[in-house]
């Protein structure tokens, strides 16, 4: 059209400006429909986000408090060390439970009822007397004194305490009693129940115990399952969109080759964990629910999105550096190695570190080989037993304790955390090596 | 401007057989620094280059001139094997370097490389700093014994590409922040580095103003005396201002060779007229 325009004389031109003008309107209204549709999407999407964000964090952010109590706990040396020797096996052992419980008596002296004073020593977590434990077991000197120790309370005083378990729900569809609640309240007036950090939820292992229970475990077996990824993938994810770019033959072969590592990089990855199943467990006996499987497995998942990046990544360099470096007599290794992939790299980075998000983020292969296990040992190296933090996820959010809801909000969180620190990596990582030719 | 051609230009260009060059593509035995016989270029089914026997003499510039797909690159790229990085392109028919034929297994296609350097069309330095860039030869061959050597390999080679004044105080600025022309005489410097005993030059001025094309052509007559030189271009000009000898490229056949001043006065075939005239292309 306009072609013919050009080369048609100069007097046609109101004829041209006419027909242009009849269509002017009906082009401009197209352009902002366009642009509606675009700002409309763009909200949608937004939305959404605002949307998930916000319950995860409305519901998350009080597990990042929890409610101590505070104790005076006196140390008496006839059940902590009956014998006076100070072993520390027998300073290990001893009856700490039994010191909470006097504790807890002494604050309600008017209790005297066995069910009662069961109820009562019900306020106190079970984790409390390891708390005691380990303060006496590091400073024996403390026998026979007096202490003020913080300990955490129970779960359903906590969900309490926030809010969640309300007072005016009947007292048989509420885990927590009325004499309980009156307690907390008396406690509370005295000064002597406060919610402070939750550094529990940073430090410790799972539990069946809501208010023992922690990410810890989760986040190093992640580390561990993302470290062997990693090692794993990307060295060999890289060799092989290098060696199918820049040196294999374009023939049948490579052909399917490729076909199929995009039809891998489709494969439910589900798929995998069976094979991570009988391949890695069944075939090779490496120990179940470890880290290295995980990570093995993990590898397979990402290796076809890095072969695929890095295959982009390195037709976009331009042939002009292969052939400038080709042409002073640069062997094909040196021209990939020393011109081609440095100017990959960000590509290959950021292809990379998308596998890794995504890798980070999967659940289901590694049920299949045995990561969904209740693990409360926060593991050392990569050949013990570990779950990751998704997985941890999937076993708190179906957990029955309610303050295991909020707990798997905060677990979300703190993944997306890890998710977002891992993508805005690959933006520096990509500001950094991106060079201009 | 296209302008058809006449019935029997077309006849000439269609039929299988090679068309017998005009002129003079040989040269006197010695004078020859390479040479090509019976050189035929396929690329897949398609047949660029035609059984083309060429020298190109030591110690001057020979111009291939032609129209566009006429396999002037082509044949450039053949004497350094840079087709050998296409999969479909088959080479045939023997070129040869002092005698020696450049597809022998013996010798090694990096060692070729090495001695027939080439500038390309478009400048196209390393992203890396100016020394950088005219180092790499030097260093991937292992020409330099130390770093003195090197600095010293890297200074004669600007000097030389004519590009020394400029960028003296400026050696670790980027290659690719200086300007096109620039950007080429660096491109030409890193060819030299290595000490080629022939430069190829595939339209070296083609991304160039006329003030830079000026300054790389007389930067090719200088080099004339101790590098032989080949080069590609689309300006009949250019081919008369510094070449000695011109060969006429046409579909893959070599219509015409001889002395640069005969082809553009008084060229004997056609088709070269033709072109020169520009009638076509």
């Amino acid at each position: 059209m306009s072609e013919l325009e050009m080369t048609e004389p100069a007097a046609t031109v109101t004829e041209t400006a006419r027909r242009v003008q009849a269509r002017l309107a009906a082009r401009y209204a197209a352009e902002k429909r366009f642009r509606l549709y675009g700002i409309a999407a763009i909200g949608l999407a937004l939305f959404m986000l605002v949307a998930l964000f916000g319950s995860i964090i409305g519901r998350g952010w009080s597990a990042f408090g929890q409610t101590m109590l505070t104790l005076e706990v006196t140390l008496d040396p006839a059940v902590i060390d009956p014998d006076g020797r100070r072993e520390p096996s027998a300073l290990a052992s001893a009856d700490y439970q039994g010191l909470i419980k006097t504790a807890l008596g002494t604050l309600f002296p008017e209790v005297t009822d066995r069910q009662q004073r069961r109820q009562l020593f019900e306020l106190a977590s079970s984790g409390a007397s390891f708390r005691l434990r380990d303060l006496v077991v590091e400073t024996p000197a403390l026998i026979g004194s007096t202490v003020t120790v913080r300990v955490p309370a129970r779960d359903t005083v906590d969900q309490y305490v926030k809010g969640h378990i309300l007072a005016s729900t009947p007292e048989s569809a509420r885990r927590i009693s009325d004499r309980q609640i009156a307690w907390v309240e008396s406690l509370r007036e005295k000064g002597l129940l406060e919610r402070r950090f939750n550094t529990i939820l940073f430090t410790a292992g799972d539990s069946r115990e809501p208010e023992l229970a922690g990410l810890w475990a989760a986040v190093s077996g992640s580390f561990f399952v993302m470290v062997v990824t990693l090692a794993l993938s990307f060295p060999t994810g890289v060799a092989a969109a290098v060696y199918l770019e820049e040196f294999a033959p374009k023939n049948r072969l490579t052909d399917i080759i490729e076909v199929n590592i995009n039809n891998l990089a489709a494969v439910p990855s589900v798929v995998f964990g069976l094979l991570g199943l009988s391949l890695f467990l069944g075939w090779f006996g490496l120990p179940r629910s470890s880290p290295l499987v995980g990570g093995l497995v993990l590898a397979l998942i990402i290796l076809p999105t890095i072969i695929i990046a890095g295959r982009a990544a390195l037709t976009a360099v331009p042939p002009s550096i292969r052939e400038a470096a080709l042409g002073i007599g640069a062997s094909r290794m040196q021209t990939v190695t020393h011109h081609v992939l440095p100017l990959a790299m960000p590509g290959i980075l950021t292809g990379t570190i998308i596998g890794m998000a995504r890798a980070l983020g999967e659940s289901a292969p590694l049920l299949m080989i045995g990561m969904v296990a209740f693990v409360v040992d926060v593991p050392r190296t990569p050949l013990d037993p570990a779950t990751v933090l998704p997985v941890q996820i999937y076993l708190w959010a179906d957990s029955a304790e309610r303050a295991f809801v909020e707990r798997t909000s905060a677990a979300i969180m703190v993944l997306l955390v890890f998710l977002i620190a891992m993508n805005a990596l690959a933006v520096l990582l990509r500001r950094k090596f991106e060079r201009r030719w | 401007m296209v302008i058809a051609m006449s019935a029997d230009m077309n006849n000439g260009m269609n039929t299988g057989k090679p068309t017998r060059t005009t002129g003079r593509p040989l040269l006197d035995p010695g004078k020859a620094k390479m040479s090509s016989r019976g050189l035929n270029v396929h690329y897949g089914s398609k047949q660029a280059i035609r059984n083309v026997d060429l020298d190109i003499g030591r110690n001057e510039v020979t111009a291939i001139i032609g129209p566009s797909g006429c396999g002037k690159s082509t044949y450039l790229r053949c004497l350094n094997r840079m087709n050998d990085t296409i999969d479909i392109c088959r080479v045939s028919g023997e070129i040869t370097l002092d005698g020696e034929n450049i597809h022998d297994p013996r010798l090694d296609v990096v060692q070729l490389r090495a001695r027939v350097g080439m500038v390309f069309q478009k400048p196209n330095p390393f992203p890396k700093s100016i020394f950088e860039n005219v180092a790499y030869g030097p260093r991937i061959h292992g020409l330099a014994d130390s770093r003195e050597d090197l600095e010293e390999i890297v200074i004669t080679s600007l000097e030389k590409a004519g590009l020394l004044d400029e960028v003296k105080d400026r050696m670790n600025a980027p290659g690719t922040s200086l300007s096109g022309g620039q950007q080429q005489r660096l491109c030409i410097a890193r060819a030299i580095a290595v000490s080629p005993e022939v430069i190829l030059m595939d339209e070296p001025c083609s991304a160039l103003d006329p003030i830079a094309t000026a300054r790389i052509e007389e930067l090719i007559d200088e080099l004339r005396a101790n590098y032989t030189i080949v080069i590609v271009t689309h300006s009949m000009q250019q081919a008369g201002r510094v070449s000695q000898r011109t060969a006429f490229f046409h579909l893959g056949d070599l219509i015409e060779c001889g002395e640069t001043e005969q082809i553009f006065t008084t060229p004997r075939n056609k088709l070269t007229q033709g072109y020169i005239t520009g009638r076509f292309g």
